[in-house]
């Protein structure tokens, strides 16, 4: 099993060197070769990428952002921000050189807010794709791999959980789990943990489906046929030879789930029973706009504009990523 | 066929029985609130929560709890009552049923249009400025929430609160049989605003399948044959890349049909969704076991709808 024949190096000066001599440019690409080479071609992907990477380092360096820009702490409230509207009603101010995104209802200051609300966002949707991807993985390769009782179990498990209505299973269970003292007698206590939980608990039955499929081919391929005929233990053969296989489609299905995620977030956070106050999230800001957005655009525009944007970068990479290793299936 | 329908069907009771069951152990653990304390008022005493409790039948384990639900629904088609008002569960739900059905046809019908026309168009024209520009555009729309763009909506075209006042704004539903006139106004912007992301989806999936269909042989042969570049497209083209299509729109319709909450929320529309949603923040069992049941059989049923739909579209699918 140890080294692949290279058969040019291995028959020095007899024919086949002349024949790589003609042609000194061929040499094999490995896949992932292949696969850099056409994603580096896609402006647009990469554009994308870089704009993710852009919103990853805001989201780690927000606090020295915040600082740099001279802006207040996202939590910190203020009653100097506001202005008497036409009715005589207080309203915070829009956006000017000391609130750049101007400061909400509670004198807040927006900018910082939305700045640590990509923390928020894209930790949360990171763990939960993650979280999602591990239980999908292992439920498909077990399920997928075994094939009879342990399919029909798990697979039936994952028809019983795709038949639920799962906007509605998770804030359900978020709104347990969120308010008040958190669920399971205070095993589980609210925070962002719980909003990761819930998503995870939601999204991974997709990607075990999607494993089960491919293991149920994989495991008839002559590679593994090779490993059980060498005495590999069955987790040997699941998670050292099949596993390698699934990492490239997982890693695109991952990009893809991971703007899924973010919107998730961003909807039960709007409808109250995601993340919790103070803790700054766009969908949350959006929601909390909703009552002040004919005399506070700016409330709305700029949580609104952070998400759509994040969420379009994200989708961007994954349409690029699977362009390039699934070259068939192109979109120009 | 008929064969083939009775199994799905039973396969269809049977799961709405572990979705009953699943629900009634997930909400019975993790209950948002005690709905005996909000049923007692402002001022809860302990006897009163307990007494509450008893009539309820809370003060019984889990299990006898749902067996009395289980022989309620299945003798009597009974959901049970709301903790929170005492109305029957069924009732509630069949009131705010029309609601939601409205949204979600309305928009079904106008997003598979859409979709599929952007689709169709783009992928004849595939890498010309009109595809660029649309997919440009389903990118966006994909990438958007429905209550993003509905706010968006409102500030610009709602009637009290908007810029230009064309559509009525928030909270305007009328039912069909009230004013059928008032009725379609007051869902033109919800129309509008859920269809876009989803034919944005739509056009995409479309899009892909039609020229990976239309680089087919037969298709070379329809085009050899002299037919009309419009025949060879739609009749041979969309009809053989419709397939994922319907699959697509079944799940969707079947899931909003279970209550679109993020649109009926934001434009205060009082269907399922929002029903639903006040339940569970209100920790009304029955009420949440009601809606949710009535999810799940709304996507287990759509998905039937599919599977026969197949047989009909795609002469090769025969179940046995």
């Amino acid at each position: 099993m140890t080294g692949t024949v290279d058969f040019a190096r291995e028959a020095p000066g007899d024919e086949g060197s002349a024949l790589i001599d003609v042609m000194p440019d061929v040499a094999a690409r490995s896949p992932f070769q292949l696969f850099w080479r056409r994603l580096r071609t896609d402006r647009v992907a990469l554009a994308a990428a870089a704009l993710i990477v852009l919103l990853v380092l805001m989201a780690i360096c927000a606090p020295l952002i915040v600082k740099l820009v001279g802006a207040r702490p996202p939590n910190q409230q203020s009653d100097k921000y506001f202005s008497l509207g036409k009715v005589g009603v207080p309203s915070p101010t829009g956006p000017s050189s000391k609130n750049l995104f101007g400061v909400d209802p509670l004198g807040r200051d927006l900018f910082s807010r939305v700045v640590y609300g990509a923390r928020v966002s894209l930790e949360i949707a990171l763990a939960a794709t993650a979280l999602s991807v591990a239980i999908g993985l292992v439920v498909g390769l077990f399920a997928g791999y075994f094939r009879g009782w342990v399919d029909t179990v798990l697979s039936r498990l994952v028809d019983v959980l795709l038949a639920f209505p799962i906007l509605l299973l998770g804030i359900g269970i978020a709104s347990a789990c969120s308010l008040g003292h958190g669920c399971l007698g205070g095993l589980i206590k609210p925070g962002l943990g719980v909003v990761i939980l819930v998503i995870s608990f939601v999204n991974w039955t997709y990607i075990a489906r999607i494993v089960r499929g491919q293991v149920l081919s994989l495991r008839e391929r002559e590679f593994v046929e090779a490993a059980r005929s060498l005495g590999a233990s069955h987790m040997r053969i699941m998670f050292r030879e099949i596993l390698p296989n699934l990492v490239a489609p997982l890693i695109v299905y991952a990009t893809l789930i991971i703007p899924q995620n973010i919107l998730f977030e961003a909807a039960l956070s709007f409808l109250g029973v995601g993340v919790q106050p103070p803790d700054p999230s766009w969908g949350k800001m959006i929601a909390d706009a909703t009552d002040v957005f004919d005399t506070a655009w700016w409330y709305m525009v700029f949580p609104g504009a952070a998400l759509l944007l994040t969420v379009l970068a994200f989708n961007l990479l994954g349409d690029g990523l699977q362009d390039a290793i699934n070259p068939r299936a192109s979109r120009s | 066929m008929i064969r083939y329908i009775v199994r799905r069907l039973l396969w269809m009771v049977v799961l709405l029985f572990l979705v009953s069951a699943i629900t009634f152990l997930i909400f019975y653990a993790l209950p948002s609130a005690d709905p005996a304390v909000l049923r007692a008022g402002r001022q809860p005493n302990t006897q009163l929560i307990a007494h509450i409790r008893h009539q309820l039948g809370l003060d019984r384990p889990w299990y006898v709890q749902y067996w009395h639900y289980i022989k309620r629904l299945v003798l009597h088609f009974d959901f049970g009552y709301s903790y929170q008002n005492l109305i029957s569960v069924r009732r509630q739900i069949f009131e705010r049923l029309p609601a939601t059905i409205s949204l979600t046809l309305g928009a079904a019908v106008l997003w598979i249009v859409v979709g599929m026309a952007v689709g169709t168009i783009s992928a004849v024209y595939r890498g010309r400025l009109v595809d660029r520009v649309a997919m440009t555009g389903a990118l966006v729309g994909i990438s958007a929430p429905v209550y993003l763009l509905g706010l968006v909506g409102l500030y610009f075209f709602a009637n009290d609160t908007g810029k230009i006042h064309v559509f009525p704004g928030s909270g305007s539903y009328t039912g069909l049989t009230v004013n059928p006139v008032k009725w379609f106004t007051s869902l033109l912007l919800p129309w509008i605003v859920l269809a876009t992301t989803q034919a944005a989806i739509y056009a995409r999936l479309l899009r892909a399948n039609l020229i990976d269909t239309l680089s087919e042989d037969y298709i070379r042969t329809a085009r050899a044959k002299g037919l009309s570049e419009p025949r060879v497209v739609i009749v041979h083209g969309v009809r053989s890349a419709i397939t994922p299509v319907v699959t697509a729109a079944g799940l969707d319709v079947g899931i909003l049909l279970g209550g679109a909450i993020l649109t009926e929320t934001v434009f205060n529309i009082p269907g399922v969704g929002h029903l639903a949603y006040e339940s569970i923040k209100n920790s009304d069992l029955p009420m949440i076991q009601g809606t949710v049941l009535l999810g799940a059989f709304f996507i287990i049923l759509l998905n039937l709808v599919v599977d026969v739909l197949y047989a009909f579209i795609d002469p090769r699918v025969r179940y046995a």
